[in-house]
């Protein structure tokens, strides 16, 4: 990490544990019950709203100076909605299967609170490279979570892991009876509560006051 | 910060056509290859329906291509239960004509009037045909293919590609070992009446029990959906008429 300095290192690091986008601001959390019952969906998912949100961020801090304020968040929505609708076709040219099953999800990132958040928070207010790195580190943390949440709910709700099965489920002939709540949404809510709560425990000055 | 009217009327315009002209250029570049995945996904669900890929085969195009080789492409018009003489190629769903069937359980409201279906050829002999299907389920519509033998009445397979079932529940219509279900099950009883149904709980082997399928546990109502799906795609308002005149001995 030798090429970053110590501030930027902070911008980009922050997001995954200390101010985590889904743990602590409890932002896109929609996307992160719809796509999680499988490791590989939630994985491309994770790529998807990373590029948009240093993408976005990027190219909203170059224009911050040059934006009317009057008409800036229909600004930050345009460029925005300009890097899902691109994702979304190259996903659909490059990983077929995995759009196919991603289906509006992709779309409705432009709807994810946090590659707003992030430009309307940080993008207006710093620098291109800033903004960049604040945007790949809040992706990240939104990674960090929907991975830790479909590896639960892929292994319990359907016995595999990246589609590799694991625990052979009766249903195929084996063992495992396959946990039907992990596969569901309210399975996510569950998990996501759980890793909150991990979290909180391990850092207690997150836990809001009461 | 503030600025004058026509800068932000300038900015605004800027911002648009930048934005319109990066997604009409990715979009028009992408666009023969998007094409392309669907075209090679489709034929993919056909040869998985008739059983001619397997399940968990992770097959590039090429292998795709090749392996539909066999695959003989008919479009039959669903009003008249005959084969049209359009050609395969210039088909396209969107402009086939809409049929509205009579109120039916599988809550079809609209289908096209001319639909593709495949001959699976085995030399200039017809082995199977692959028939579309869709129909309502629990959440929404589902859509697939039915191979049934030359005989027209064994089942060689069936596959969904398309469904909004809940994911343990519902689809499981997915499921490998349940699609390995159906193979040798036969679609019409003695009198031609559309006999192959989706029982709740199990059902026995091909040769005792051969118009009964096991149930999906769970998924009462998409199990019934698949029942209605198939009663009406095989029953009149389907491919009845269709099968009825059906030679499979005639050539091209």
């Amino acid at each position: 990490m030798a090429v970053l300095n110590k501030e930027q290192r902070e911008v980009l690091l922050d997001p995954l544990v200390n101010n985590n986008p889904i743990a602590l601001q409890v932002l896109g959390i929609c996307s992160a019950l719809a796509v999680t019952t499988k490791m590989e969906t939630a994985l491309v998912m994770c790529l998807a709203v990373t590029a948009v949100t240093m993408g976005s961020s990027f190219a909203i801090s170059v224009l911050r100076n040059n934006i009317p304020s009057s008409i800036r968040i229909i600004v930050q929505l345009s460029v925005i909605a300009s890097f899902v609708i691109l994702t979304d076709q190259i996903l659909q040219a490059y990983m077929y299967d995995v759009s196919k099953q991603l289906s509006v999800f992709v779309g409705l990132i432009i709807t994810n609170c946090i590659v707003m958040g992030r430009a309307e928070a940080y993008a207006m207010a710093n620098g291109p490279i800033m903004s960049a790195l604040d945007g790949l580190g809040n992706g990240l943390g939104y990674s960090i979570v929907l991975i830790s949440v479909a590896f639960f709910r892929e292994l319990f709700g359907s016995g595999s892991l990246m589609g590799i099965t694991l625990l052979q489920p009766v249903t195929q002939g084996g063992w495992y009876t396959p946990n039907g709540l992990m596969v569901l949404s309210p399975g996510a809510f569950f998990l996501i509560g759980i890793f909150i709560w991990a979290l909180r425990t391990w850092k207690p000055e997150q836990v809001e006051e009461s | 910060m503030q600025h004058n009217t026509t800068y932000i009327f300038a900015f605004a315009t800027v911002v648009c056509a930048v934005c319109a002209t990066m997604i009409s250029v990715s979009a028009v570049g992408l666009r023969a290859k998007q094409d392309y995945n669907r075209e090679i996904d489709r034929k993919k669900s056909v040869l998985m329906a008739a059983r001619l890929v397997g399940d968990n085969d992770a097959l590039t195009a090429e292998q795709v291509e090749e392996k539909f080789g066999s695959i003989r492409q008919v479009v039959v018009d669903l009003e008249t239960g005959e084969r049209s003489d359009m050609d395969p190629a210039q088909y396209d769903p969107a402009t086939a004509g809409v049929i509205h069937p009579a109120a039916n359980p599988a809550q079809i409201m609209e289908m096209p009037a001319k639909v593709m279906i495949y001959e699976v050829m085995d030399g200039d002999k017809v082995s199977m045909l692959v028939l579309p299907i869709f129909g309502k389920g629990l959440w929404g519509t589902l859509y697939g293919y039915l191979a049934l033998d030359r005989d027209l009445q064994t089942i060689r397979g069936i596959t969904y590609y398309k469904h909004k079932e809940t994911p343990g529940l519902g689809g499981e219509v997915e499921n490998p070992r349940w699609k390995s279900l159906w193979p040798g099950r036969k679609a019409y009883n003695e009198n031609g009446d559309v006999a192959i149904t989706v029982v709740k709980g199990q059902a026995g082997t091909v040769e005792e029990d051969p118009h009964h399928v096991d149930g999906l546990s769970g998924a009462t109502i998409t199990s019934r959906g698949v029942t209605n799906m198939l009663h009406f795609w095989l029953g009149e308002p389907g491919f009845k008429s269709f099968l009825h005149n059906y030679e499979p001995n005639r050539s091209a």
